[in-house]
């Protein structure tokens, strides 16, 4: 757990440090570039709560990788996911005439649906028939895109636009006056709160239920698993539609809460940062928590950045991208670590030995 | 129905190239042992290196035909050098070798935007492409002129021409030979006296210069500009890659049935004995037939033995 923490700081470092030479490179001021960066995530409250708004659907995909993975799943799928629950919550809302507190938990309900039904499928292929859930959550990403892009032609289009949907009225949104008010006039809304809920109860049921600890164990060992008792199969299929309903969950809170409609033809690309976020995050909840309020503020804070200065905005995606090569190349940083710590040992002893004793620590790396 | 099938022929080739030539360099690598779902990134990679390069030397030699080549070149160059991060992050380090190709997806994509911006400042890079032309002769002969002869480009050539060498190689020679026994029995290879890092270093350096080569090749085809993404076809590159068993024939099997299928959802709508069929159901058919493909292949699957796992030769 706490190198785990140092290697993720590490990634990080590495990465800003990659961000500074590309700024350097193309010919830009990495302080100011940085100074601003920060300085538009974190001004003032309304900075600070779009950032926070920025990070909410990021927390959800980041989870929902991270929940994928501890069965040793990866769900690459998670963009198409999170279009589906939003298009199925944006269908409940635009056609529910109901009192806020009543629609809301309904819209959350049939988002998580939307996405578990998105990912079970790949879930399904896999314990069935032993597909490889990359790929076929890849082809899910475009069904999913097709479906969404002619079902919201088809079902909620916006009369006055040929791209997008209509526009969520007020009781079916995710936004809430006095956290508007809180944040002077941020479109921070209640998705960051469920999101924080999520984490709570996604912590809870990987540490402390023997279901959790049943899908951890056929992520570690399948053979092992399945000797011990574990249905495999079933926790495959359970884990998939359960990261694929946090997904769905992500896509209330991205289409119905930082967004009130849905634009089509794009696949939203917070489907993709879940893997960095969920990767930064070591699959931890609390750290995925952390990590995604970490890209948020690097998301929300490269316009201020690119309005003061001439540094494309495009710098936060590559800072995170980088960040997630050496997160995926963290025995490099393991190393490092583990020589420069062997480095000092060595020299201690050495000098509390009078440099009589040469080390004889052979490397068996 | 004929003339149909005559009008779209070409365009389904002209998509199928980009195609075909990225999962063949998907097949080298994963044959190898390395599973590249970098693919999409690689792509991206040398559609920008071949977009940047002819637009600045198109400003230069207006009109010149080389200028195009050395774009593709170029391309090819900045294909096998970003895949270079893969290989060593996933044949030195042991990293996980899909989380590795998506952190090569996602910085290909960050960084090229963020270089083509500091060029344009709009992101797009806009070219002179090939011209499609008429192979003289040929394209008189019946049926299979208007259907292979007509309005194609130098590049669907070339790339024809490395799918056969591909075969051979792959097939024919001691180098094919050691390639495929490093991705299906790395340890028995090593004991018969093949470089396993070597090879698989050659094999990801081979998946960059062709879906470097591919990505250019959709610039200077059918796009014309540079915008920063290649719309997913690495990753139909990937599916076709298993689609087809990993086999080059089978790949271009498998690319001509999603180039088809793609440029059939793509003019259904001039098309009235097509346009009868519901955008959609033309849109998702391709993925949709994938997932069947791979249930269907599930049992008899071809899949290189030990793609995807480090290699380490101390494990038995």
């Amino acid at each position: 757990m706490k190198n785990s923490l140092i290697i993720s700081l590490c990634a990080v470092v590495f990465g800003l440090l990659a961000g500074a030479v590309l700024m350097l490179a193309t010919g830009h001021n990495a302080v100011t570039g940085y100074s601003y960066l920060f300085q538009g995530g974190l001004k003032n409250p309304e900075r600070i709560g779009n950032t926070f708004a920025t990070a909410s659907p990021l927390i959800f995909s980041g989870l929902a990788v991270a929940f994928a993975f501890r069965t040793g799943l990866f769900n690459i799928g998670v963009a198409g996911q999170l279009l589906v629950g939003g298009f199925c919550a944006s269908v409940v809302g635009l056609n529910l005439d109901l009192p806020k507190v009543v629609l809301l938990p309904i819209m959350l309900i049939a988002g998580a649906l939307g996405g578990a039904l998105w990912s079970v499928i790949p879930g399904l292929l896999k314990a069935r028939f032993n597909v490889h859930e990359v790929v076929s959550s890849i082809m899910m990403n475009w069904v999913g895109f097709w479906t969404v892009y002619y079902g919201v032609q088809s079902y909620i289009k916006n009369p006055s636009s040929e791209t997008e949907s209509k526009q969520l009225p007020e009781a079916a949104t995710l936004k809430a006056h006095w956290m508007t008010d809180l944040f002077h006039g941020s479109y921070i809304n209640l998705g960051l709160l469920v999101a924080v809920v999520v984490v709570i109860v996604v912590a809870f049921i990987i540490n402390k239920t023997t279901f959790g600890y049943e899908l951890k164990a056929v992520g570690h060992n399948r053979d092992a698993s399945e000797y011990a008792g574990i249905a495999v199969n079933r926790s495959i299929v359970f884990s998939m539609a359960i990261s694929g309903a946090i997904a769905g969950l992500g896509g209330v809170a991205l289409y119905a809460g930082n967004a009130s409609n849905i634009q089509i033809g794009i696949l939203p690309s917070q489907g993709f940062d879940g893997i960095a976020v969920s990767l930064l995050g070591a699959n931890n909840p609390l750290g995925v928590l952390l990590s995604a309020i970490f890209f948020g503020l690097l998301y929300s804070g490269r316009g201020f950045m690119n309005a003061m200065t001439d540094i494309p905005p495009e710098i936060a995606d590559s800072i995170i991208a980088i960040i997630i090569y050496f997160s995926a190349t963290s025995i490099m940083i393991e190393r490092l670590i583990r020589w420069l710590i062997r480095r000092r040992a060595n020299a201690k002893l050495n000098a509390s030995q009078d440099g009589k004793v040469k080390s004889s620590h052979v490397e068996h790396d | 129905m004929w003339n149909t099938i005559e009008q779209i022929f070409p365009y389904a080739i002209i998509y199928t190239i980009p195609l075909l030539i990225t999962a063949l360099g998907g097949l080298f690598s994963e044959r190898s042992g390395v599973v590249n779902i970098g693919l999409e990134g690689l792509m991206v990679v040398g559609a920008f290196a071949g977009a940047f390069t002819i637009f600045k030397l198109q400003a230069a030699y207006p009109n010149e035909g080389w200028v195009l080549w050395a774009g593709l070149l170029v391309a090819v160059l900045a294909g096998v050098l970003f895949s270079l991060l893969h290989a060593f992050a996933s044949i030195n380090l042991s990293a996980d070798q899909v989380i590795s190709g998506t952190a090569i997806n996602m910085i290909a994509g960050a960084i090229t935007i963020f270089m083509a911006r500091n060029m344009t400042g709009s992101g797009n890079i806009r070219v002179n492409g090939f011209s499609p032309f008429d192979v003289p002769g040929f394209s008189d002969i019946p049926v299979l002129g208007p259907l292979f002869f007509t309005k194609t480009y130098w590049t669907t050539w070339l790339i024809l021409l490395i799918l056969a060498l591909c075969s051979f190689v792959l097939y024919k020679t001691a180098f094919g030979l050691r390639l495929r026994a490093c991705g299906e029995h790395p340890h028995a290879a090593e004991a018969a006296g093949v470089n396993v890092k070597k090879m698989r270093y050659i094999g990801v350096m081979i998946s960059g210069a062709f879906s470097g080569l591919g990505g250019a090749v959709i610039i200077l085809t059918y796009a014309g500009e540079f915008t920063g993404s290649v719309a997913g076809l690495g990753f139909l590159a990937l599916a076709a890659l298993i689609f087809g068993q990993w086999r080059p024939l089978g790949v271009l099997a498998a690319t001509l049935f999603f180039g088809f299928a793609t440029t059939v959802a793509n003019v259904s709508q001039v098309i009235p004995s097509i346009a009868v069929v519901p955008p959609i159901i033309l849109k998702v058919f391709p993925y949709v037939v994938t997932l069947l493909a791979l249930m269907v292949f599930s049992k008899s699957s071809r899949a290189p033995k030990a793609a995807g796992e480090p290699y380490d030769s101390g494990k038995r």
